[in-house]
């Protein structure tokens, strides 16, 4: 597992290659692409990192968990992963900023910073997006929208959970 | 909504400090965050400059196109109501084949794109239609090939292997798509609307 981020680069630096494209400077061209969207996502990081600190630090987060426990506990989801599991839905940047506190707590590459990654990975920013996608050709009634992306939403949570736990048997 | 979120995570956090008498502690905490901060998005500029880049040359060499091509058959069956040849269809493949590949930048415009086509084929206006619905809905569940932020994150977290999530998140959106596909067809039936 540990090659296949060399594998994705050969792979796709070969086909680039063979299609014709100037490698290095399309390389670069994304790059400085991908300095600018960090420049861009730093504000929301730092402002996500302040709240969820101040709130872990005060002994609110622990009381917002324990509120949560019942359901965290009900599926296995590791009680670390629940602020995840809130703020997806809602921000993406914000979610960003709540998984970098996790991953600084528990460590990237164990289960549940394992577990967090995936969720982040695998699931998006519904609430954004329906607002979005609605309000650009203003749409008023969403019908069944919201209910069925939630129940993917939820599927995609207990799913990272147990494929995580399958694969990483600790 | 985010602004309210923000607000009262700040207030619950200052009115459990007080009440615990240690206010003292948190803003101890703030600078310790901003600092954390910095480093973190330091760190994250390596791997956002990295995969930006590869993604760049991924994009020029057509490698859209291809994976468009396979997934048309696809979105042609969840579909069903969209003309498989129209601009509608068009937008929604070149958008979820972005989203596969990380790329958010170019899968937004392209999405916001399809939503205008697909109003075109609506006869009540302020109603989403039944594709509309199942658009948003495969949207919230994007099978992401190359999740580019966060392994940039797990590195500059000193992870040992970045890349070990891409496995389970293909395998866990894919559980999640296909759960969002059946839960809207299902409820498409029971919430109104026409087509």
């Amino acid at each position: 597992m540990s090659y296949i981020i060399p594998v994705i680069i050969v792979v796709i630096l070969t086909y680039g290659h063979m299609k014709g494209v100037k490698v290095y400077e399309a390389f670069i061209e994304g790059a400085k692409e991908g300095l600018i969207i960090t420049y861009r996502i730093f504000p929301y990081i730092a402002a996500m990192l302040i709240a969820v600190g101040m709130l872990r630090r005060s002994g609110g987060l622990d009381f917002l968990l324990m509120l949560l426990s019942p359901i965290s506990n009900a599926v296995g989801i590791p009680q670390e992963v629940m602020p995840l599991v809130i703020m997806k839905p809602l921000s993406g940047s914000g979610a960003l900023g709540v998984l970098a506190d996790i991953l600084k707590r528990v460590g990237p590459d164990s289960l549940t910073g394992i577990i967090a990654c995936t969720i982040m990975s695998s699931t998006e920013t519904i609430f954004y997006t329906i607002t979005v996608y609605f309000g650009s050709i203003g749409i008023k009634n969403i019908r069944h929208t919201l209910a069925a992306a939630l129940i993917a939403e939820i599927a995609g949570v207990v799913a990272a959970v147990i494929i995580c736990k399958m694969i990483f048997k600790v | 909504m985010i602004n309210k979120i923000w607000f009262f995570m700040i207030l619950i956090a200052v009115i459990f400090a007080i009440t615990a008498g240690k206010l003292e502690l948190l803003s101890e905490e703030i600078f310790s965050s901003l600092s954390t901060s910095v480093d973190l998005a330091i760190g994250l500029i390596g791997g956002m400059v990295l995969w930006c880049g590869i993604l760049k040359v991924a994009e020029k060499s057509g490698l859209v196109d291809n994976i468009s091509r396979l997934i048309r058959p696809v979105m042609k069956l969840i579909f069903r109501d969209v003309p498989s040849r129209g601009n509608a269809m068009g937008a929604m493949v070149m958008n979820i084949t972005s989203n596969m590949l990380g790329l958010g930048n170019a899968a937004t415009p392209m999405g916001l794109k399809a939503m205008q086509e697909l109003q075109t084929l609506n006869h009540k206006k302020e109603m989403a239609t039944n594709a509309m619905c199942m658009f948003l809905v495969v949207n919230a569940a994007p099978i992401q090939f190359i999740p580019a932020t966060v392994m940039s994150l797990r590195s500059s977290m000193g992870s040992t292997n970045p890349g070990i999530i891409i496995l389970p998140a293909i395998l866990t959106s894919s559980i999640a798509l296909t759960t969002g596909v059946i839960a809207c067809k299902l409820l498409e039936k029971t919430s109104g609307g026409g087509r």
